[in-house]
């Protein structure tokens, strides 16, 4: 239990957080804009697929002359290109024949365990395709060696940061651009920004077609960056988590981030936890702690900012923070027992978290209010 | 002659199954407000949104400024200088006024980035202020919209137009969703565009409006012109018959009423709305058979409250309501219909109607559950059939036939299809708040005949407006409510538009005026 634990564990918190922040980001456009899309999962699955192919065959076709970046860079490109194209599918189904945007979404999702799972029983594994490997650590001169932060934030392969420079584009595109206007507008008054000439449905193809590149890049990422091959459903409901860390954002990416962060986080712990070199009840004790302190600080200041306002009652605002301090104090000094918990039940940590936050946690959030009707003008 | 603003010439607009627009000749000189009268489906909307480049004309020709022009869309009809403000306003309610203003053509600063560059906010916001000082418009471009009134938000949209640099306005049914106060001020707001030389097109079917503000008025109906005028070579009567296309009984023949006895009571009543504040304080009043007593006020002064309460929607906080002898005051509303109370909603699209439902089963939406339209777990679709032909004779609904659609008729078709359920029962006292909002003169006629007509079989009527003219029109007795308070009731003989209109602003009279209720 020592700042390496920490250090890992947070890291590997921002790694698991990547590919969700990029699949929320996927529904961001698309949500934003007023088109619905459950298929952000289907979109990762064929990104996953399509960006092992590219960096693969472009790697052999090129004789394994250039340099590997070179072929994983192009299985990127290919990636955020089909995805972008299925997402491209999704628009057409739903703003141009005004399919049911659920039901699209479906379609989606089922097209593409359908085209991956053929692929690879037909073409992937009888060849025995080997990736070509995955992008190298960049560390960030000078910022990496910040001891504690250094290693969470700037020691990461390239995607990571790529993320993070599109959530902070995204989230300041969406309130200050006029690209961000008119999406917002027309997500929630598309008649509105019709008779101030924005062109509604342009607009939704637009949009839903560079989410989808978003979600083919979350979806390479899986690859690319992390197990260097494609696996038959991969994507393990990544995608369904991205859009529940979208709406439990409230629909910006810095909120979709910071949930993704908090998935991430659950992810990462699962994962480490798995490894078996730390006392799981000691760590849940602790990690549990620290976040009913911070959840019970946030509700303090909150209480203190907005005074009356607040509903919280006095005692669960200062009893919150003291039982996670307790707990804390608790998980660093007393011993626990060693018991076994089954490695099944450590990777369950993100699902469980999703449906407690969906259930309870998350407050009311307001969807755009055009959200999932299709568009007709008069 | 002053020159011409917009002319358009046999211009014709087909739909599936009508001609919305039969071709119609329309020209708007500069500096004037032309009203474009007409009931609903006349065809005045579709021609605005014709010239506004939403619809494309199947024939005829638009010139602006004498030059003939082809508008694709609203953007081009914008250029063009032509802004028009929706009868349901075109705002995005989650951004600020100046957000909503630049949309479409924002304004950038800083790098040029095309759609991802920053919006400039300050310059907007100060560009708001100056142009809606210079039309003495007030409005606050960093407020949201949907904190805004209706009121507030009209102004916006016309500053949204005038920003938009438009040179002639069309209003499509402004003043539908205004009080009258609000209505005066936007006359007022027309009056300083009008001199500085805007044009107006004023769409809407209140002939006391149109003979206030309009220049000249041109009427419509069943998309043809029926030819234009001027208010001082015409009166309200004429324009009703050129509207309707027969003589309108504008005022309501009614024989003195012939009161029986006390139909509902209410005692010391106390409301809260949604939000836990008291908006009913202590409101007494009684209701006899065959009288309509009329509950005038401003929108807003609690007689939504207080007609929720009477019906058993909204929990009473103290008080004894009390119909036909019966203590109802915590009942259920089906209770008070199952006591012989029917209720003609102020929404008939939220409250009155389902409108995915069809017309059939509409009408029974209260009384599904009793013999003929049950028999056990069945409904009975023979006896709701029946019901349904029946009603839609009896109360002239016209629909393509019982099973279409409530949201799919006219607005006074469905207000028919509520009258007619709630009138079908054996109806002691009828509730009717804000019973012709939105309708035309036609069906404004029929809808306060039947109300006669009931009154004269000795139901006791309850009618809550907002319109002066309508409880002036048809009450017996006038209790008028400020405040969440009624001010006083008078009997109708005593009441002239100038004292009710004064206790509707809140002024009381002295106790010696006051006539006990």
């Amino acid at each position: 239990m020592d700042d390496v634990f920490f250090v890992g564990l947070l890291s590997l918190a921002l790694v698991k957080a990547t590919p969700l922040a990029l699949g929320a980001m996927c529904g961001l456009m698309c949500e934003r804009s007023g088109v619905i899309n459950i298929g952000i999962e289907g979109m990762m699955l064929i990104g996953a697929m399509m960006s092992f192919l590219g960096s693969v065959l472009f790697n052999d076709l090129t004789g394994g002359e250039l340099p590997k970046t070179i072929s994983l860079l192009v299985g990127l490109l290919v990636a955020m290109l089909s995805a972008g194209l299925i997402a491209l599918l999704h628009a057409r189904l739903s703003i141009h024949y005004k399919v049911d945007q659920i039901i699209s979404g479906t379609v989606i999702n089922l097209l593409a365990v359908g085209i991956t799972n053929f692929t690879a029983n037909a073409y992937i594994d009888p060849n025995h395709l080997a990736g070509v490997g995955v992008f190298p650590v960049l560390e960030i001169p000078i910022l990496s060696k910040i001891p504690i932060l250094g290693p969470i934030f700037f020691a990461h392969q390239p995607l990571v940061y790529v993320m993070l420079i599109l959530v902070a584009v995204v989230q300041y595109a969406l309130f200050n651009t006029p690209w961000g206007l008119r999406t917002r507008a027309v997500g929630e008054h598309p008649r509105a920004a019709d008779t101030v000439g924005i062109n509604v449905l342009r607009t939704r193809y637009i949009n839903v077609t560079l989410g989808g590149v978003l979600a083919g890049m979350a979806g390479a990422f899986l690859v690319l960056q992390s197990v260097g091959r494609f696996q038959k459903l991969m994507t393990t409901g990544r995608g369904f988590i991205a859009l529940a860390a979208l709406i439990f954002g409230k629909w910006t990416s810095v909120g979709a981030l910071a949930s993704g962060l908090l998935f991430g986080f659950s992810e990462a712990l699962g994962v480490r936890l798995q490894l078996g070199d730390v006392n799981e009840l000691q760590a849940l004790t602790l990690l549990s702690g620290i976040g009913i302190f911070l959840l019970g600080l946030v509700w303090l200041i909150a209480k203190l900012v907005r005074g009356k306002d607040d509903k919280r009652s006095l005692a669960l605002v200062i009893g919150t923070p003291v039982v996670g301090a307790v707990m804390v104090a608790s998980g660093l000094l007393s011993t626990f027992p060693k018991i076994e918990i089954p490695i099944q039940f450590l990777g369950l940590l993100p699902y469980i978290l999703t449906i407690l936050v969906l259930a309870g946690v998350v407050g009311r959030a307001i969807a755009p209010a055009a959200i999932g009707k299709a568009y007709e003008k008069q | 002659m002053t020159p011409e603003a917009l002319r358009v010439r046999g211009i014709t607009k087909r739909f599936p199954g009508v001609v919305a627009n039969d071709n119609i000749d329309f020209a708007l000189a500069q500096g004037e407000i032309h009203a474009l009268l007409g009931e609903n489906g006349a065809g005045k909307t579709t021609l605005m949104n014709v010239v506004y480049g939403l619809y494309k004309p199947d024939e005829g020709q638009i010139f602006v400024k004498g030059d003939p022009v082809e508008i694709q869309g609203p953007k081009e009809a914008l250029a063009r200088g032509i802004g028009m403000v929706h009868q349901h306003f075109m705002l995005i309610p989650v951004m600020t006024v100046a957000e909503n203003l630049m949309l479409g053509h924002e304004i950038t600063t800083g790098l040029r980035l095309g759609p991802l560059a920053k919006v400039d906010r300050r310059r907007v916001s100060k560009e708001i202020t100056d142009l809606a000082s210079r039309y003495g418009l007030e409005v606050d471009p960093e407020a949201h919209v949907h904190q805004l009134s209706v009121g507030e938000q009209q102004r916006v949209e016309i500053v949204k137009a005038l920003y938009r640099g438009a040179e002639v306005l069309i209003l499509d049914e402004p003043t539908a969703v205004l009080t009258p106060q609000e209505t005066e001020d936007l006359f007022a707001v027309m009056r300083s565009l009008i001199e500085q030389g805007k044009s107006i097109i004023f769409i809407t079917h209140k002939l006391k409006e149109v003979l206030a503000i309009a220049t000249r008025i041109t009427v419509l109906r069943d998309g043809k012109v029926v030819g234009t005028t001027e208010p001082s070579k015409t009166t309200e009567a004429e324009l009703a018959r050129m509207m309707v296309g027969r003589e309108v009984l504008l005022r309501v023949e009614k024989k003195p009423a012939q009161p029986g006895g006390q139909v509902l009571i209410v005692e010391d009543l106390q409301v809260m709305d949604a939000r836990e504040r008291t908006v009913v304080r202590g409101v007494s009043f009684s209701v006899r058979a065959g009288e309509v007593l009329g509950i005038a006020g401003v929108q807003g002064n609690g007689q939504a409250e207080l007609v929720e309460a009477l019906t058993g929607l909204t929990p009473v906080v103290a008080g004894k309501i009390r119909l036909m002898g019966r203590e109802v005051t915590h009942a259920r509303p089906r209770i008070f219909t199952e006591t012989g109370a029917a209720h003609v909603p102020e929404d008939r699209h939220k409250h009155g109607l389902v409108l995915a439902y069809p017309v059939d089963e509409n009408l029974i939406l209260q009384t599904y559950y009793l013999a003929p339209f049950a028999s056990g777990f069945n409904i009975n679709p023979k006896a709701v059939d029946a019901n349904a032909r029946r009603l839609v004779r009896e109360f002239d609904v016209r629909t393509p036939s019982i099973e279409t659609p409530a949201g799919s008729l006219s607005g006074g078709n469905q207000q028919k299809v509520i009258v007619a359920r709630e009138l079908s029962r054996e109806v002691h006292l009828l509730i009717a708040n804000q019973p012709t909002r939105g309708l035309d003169v036609g069906s404004i006629e029929y809808i306060h005949h039947r109300i006669i007509e009931k009154r004269d079989e000795g139901v006791a009527v309850l009618l809550v407006s907002s319109e002066l003219e309508e409880i002036l029109n048809l009450s017996d007795r006038i209790a008028v409510m400020y405040g969440g308070e009624i001010l006083a009731v008078i009997p109708a003989e005593q009441a002239t538009a100038e004292r009710v209109g004064l206790l509707m602003a809140g002024v009381r009279e002295t106790p010696a005026e006051l006539i006990p209720a």
